[in-house]
């Protein structure tokens, strides 16, 4: 990433100053869904599901007949999509000498939506370990999210965990 | 070169034929055609190692859209820089009045811009970082300084965005 240009300053003999008045910015992109789309392995079937067992074994006291009655265990069925199953893919933002930080650091507030401090904690990370993980989750998000930052120039790649 | 915000518009007056010119070029950088490592570098692929039914996809959906994205961007800019058409022999200063709501715009054609142009010449991260580089005496000088001075109107801007 390069640093501020503020020699630039220098040479232009730039004057910067005016009126600031708060705006609202929007990127005006609609992104191509690539829901659907896999590398991975897939497993057999549109939806897997999960059966988690929990017992829950009630003791009912009755004072009365001194005696303690115990419940049916029941049975708690969970279902989980194969998206889900599939966790967890990250979103990873490889070092680029030419983006700015000051413009990383905005890509990664308007992307994930993350405060100043944490974008800029990436952003550094990317400056010096070459490499931060962004985001980790399911893998149609992690593609979303892929996407938008080549939308803003980013070197960014989709990564399975582990 | 001054420039400021004046209510809901970037202001950069005072502009030198010279720096007018760099800013008028910026459409026509942007565009990696014809420059495989710059266009290889503005789409990028999005996984590492062998992916390729991934990757095919990637290009065949996606990359379509990232195009349409930069050359809007591009477009807009183009359109703002007409300001600074006409009278090219003149050597008087100009005036360029950028929307606010353009800034988006312009963050990404300068951000294309610099990234096609240190793809082209294949500026290493220690030229690009010296900003006390000799004066212009080549065209790789000059597309260094063309970097540089995009990357301050970069920042500028988004100061302009923070504030």
């Amino acid at each position: 990433m390069s640093a501020e240009n503020s020699s630039v300053t220098d040479m232009t003999k730039a004057h910067i100053g005016g009126h600031r008045p708060p705006l609202q910015f929007e990127l005006n992109a609609s992104y191509v869904s690539l829901f659907g789309m896999s590398c991975g392995p897939r497993r057999d079937g549109a939806c897997l599901a999960q059966i988690k067992e929990v017992e829950e074994i009630t003791h009912v006291s009755n004072e009365k007949a001194g005696t303690i009655t115990t419940a049916e265990p029941t049975i708690e069925k969970e279902t989980q999509s194969e998206e889900e199953l599939d966790l967890p893919w990250q979103v990873v933002v490889h070092n680029d000498p030419v983006n700015l930080m000051s413009y990383v650091t905005m890509v990664f507030q308007r992307v994930f939506g993350y405060p100043r401090e944490r974008a800029e904690r990436h952003m550094l990370e990317v400056h010096h370990n070459g490499r931060s993980i962004l985001w980790s989750g399911m893998r149609e998000r992690a593609e979303l999210y892929v996407q938008q930052l080549h939308g803003y120039l980013l070197l960014a790649t989709l990564e399975k965990a582990g | 070169m001054d420039i400021c915000r004046r209510k809901s518009v970037i202001e950069i007056s005072e502009l030198d034929p010279f720096l007018a010119e760099l800013l008028r070029q910026i459409p026509a950088s942007a565009n990696p055609d014809g420059a495989p490592a710059a266009e290889q570098r503005i789409f990028s692929p999005p996984i590492k190692g062998k992916a390729t039914e991934f990757c095919a996809e990637w290009k065949m959906y996606v990359e379509p859209e990232l195009r349409r994205l930069f050359q809007s961007a591009t477009e807009t800019v183009a359109t703002d820089l007409e300001q600074l058409n006409g009278n090219e022999k003149s050597l008087a200063n100009r005036t360029l009045r950028i929307p606010a709501k353009h800034s988006d715009a312009w963050l990404s054609a300068l951000n294309q811009a610099r990234i096609v142009i240190a793809a082209k010449n294949k500026f290493t991260e220690n030229e690009l970082n010296d900003h006390c580089h000799s004066p212009i005496g080549s065209r790789r000088d000059l597309s260094l300084f063309q970097v540089n001075f995009y990357g301050f109107l970069q920042e500028f801007i988004l100061r302009e965005l923070r504030s």
